[in-house]
């Protein structure tokens, strides 16, 4: 074996051990490498109340309601399996719309709602003219909103 | 294959030929697509004419990690090898990607504002790109903190090789993990999720974006060989 074809095996193992080990760790580490848990993930959890955490799904429709005179407004997250009521004073971000994702970070009360101490809204991948969303809607082939969606707001294939 | 661009003086001569037209090609699609890019597109459904912050900071975040791709192929072909040019390319490269990295945190920073109504999260996406930014930073680093350039650059060879288990992390982060930032729009399975008129100047800068590196990176090598060579007549005048 020339030495040239040494090193390169070196090198080669050096990386496939390095990727090895990297998957293992980000494999133990998953439930502190996402960002937020679905209204399933807190319901599985056990997340005692008090407890900070994030919180993110779709505004479900029709479940925004604001309290007159306050900027305390309340809604709903959903993943599509369960929801959560979120609790919220301040000001909501311009793309908060019911449909739209959220991830709200706060604590559990112990009622069971959640009350968040500020709200980010997610984008998600889809780009277009606001002429080709409408036609979108008006011919009824709209779904990028639509239950077909997860938590995350990533489209199901 | 690769013997033949080892040779300093042949990798000059492509280095001249390629540059103008690199260079002209990276500024015709970088205009025409800055101009449709930010006059002749229309603005998104719901980000409104934030979404042209997109067409600089896409192109930046796909060189930065194609930049870093180029660094690590050049050291692992150094180590392995021994070519003289690959370690100047590599070395050459790490500015550059260091820039864009920036570049695609820093708009990145000035779209989240608005959008997700924050400028900074550590979510996954995000986090990966600054340890990227790290990486960068501290292979330049390692290249200056030796005497000897020969050592110096085997160990930021090293440190670049480690590094690349970062780029599988950055890509699919999006997709392994519940992130803050969006999923992959462009390079995704079952075509894009841009609309034709926002993604034409997107390919448009991307183009321009690529044409910037090569022609950077091609006179950055042409300046570290001039410098090596000068190096090499300063130590022969101090002996003789």
């Amino acid at each position: 074996m020339t030495r040239k074809r040494r090193r390169l095996f070196v090198v080669l193992l050096g990386m496939a051990t390095l990727g090895i080990a990297a998957a293992l760790v980000l494999f133990a580490f998953e439930d502190n490498l996402v960002f937020f848990y679905s209204p399933s993930d807190v319901a599985e959890r056990e997340i005692k109340p008090g407890q900070r955490i994030r919180v993110g799904g779709l505004v479900e429709a029709a479940s925004l309601q604001r309290t007159p005179a306050s900027p305390e407004v309340s809604f709903a997250v959903t993943d599509m399996r369960r929801s959560l009521k979120i609790v919220y004073t301040g000001i909501l971000p311009d793309l908060f719309r019911e449909g739209q994702g959220i991830v709200a970070e706060g604590t559990l009360r112990p009622d069971g709602a959640f009350e968040a101490r500020s709200v980010l809204a997610k984008h998600d991948e889809n780009y277009m003219p606001p002429e080709v969303a409408d036609s979108l809607k008006r011919a009824g082939v709209w779904q990028h909103r639509e239950p077909q969606q997860d938590a995350s707001g990533k489209a199901r294939p | 294959m690769l013997h033949r661009f080892a040779n300093p003086a042949r990798f000059l001569r492509i280095a001249r030929w390629v540059v103008p037209w690199s260079a002209s090609l990276g500024l015709v699609s970088g205009a025409a697509g800055l101009y449709l890019g930010l006059a002749g597109s229309p603005a998104d459904y719901q980000q409104g004419d934030t979404v042209r912050i997109m067409y600089v900071h896409v192109p930046a975040a796909w060189m930065a990690l194609a930049a870093y791709a180029t660094m690590a192929l050049a050291s692992a072909v150094a180590l392995i090898w021994k070519h003289p040019l690959a370690d100047l390319i590599a070395k050459s490269t790490a500015p550059i990607g260091a820039t864009f990295t920036a570049i695609a945190l820093i708009t990145g920073a000035l779209w989240g504002q608005p959008t997700w109504g924050t400028w900074w999260v550590w979510d996954a996406r995000l986090t990966s790109v600054l340890i990227l930014l790290f990486l960068y930073v501290g292979y330049l680093a390692l290249w200056n903190a030796f005497d000897d350039p020969t050592r110096a650059a085997r160990a930021a060879a090293v440190l670049a090789l480690v590094g690349v288990v970062n780029l599988p992390i950055i890509k699919f982060s999006v997709d392994w993990w519940n992130t803050l930032h969006q999923p992959a729009s462009v390079l995704k399975i079952g075509g894009p999720t841009i609309h034709p008129a926002m993604l034409t100047p997107l390919l448009l800068m991307a183009l321009a974006f690529l044409c910037y590196f090569i022609t950077l990176l091609l006179l950055r090598v042409r300046g570290e060989l001039a410098a090596r060579k000068l190096r090499a007549l300063q130590a022969a005048r101090a002996e003789g």
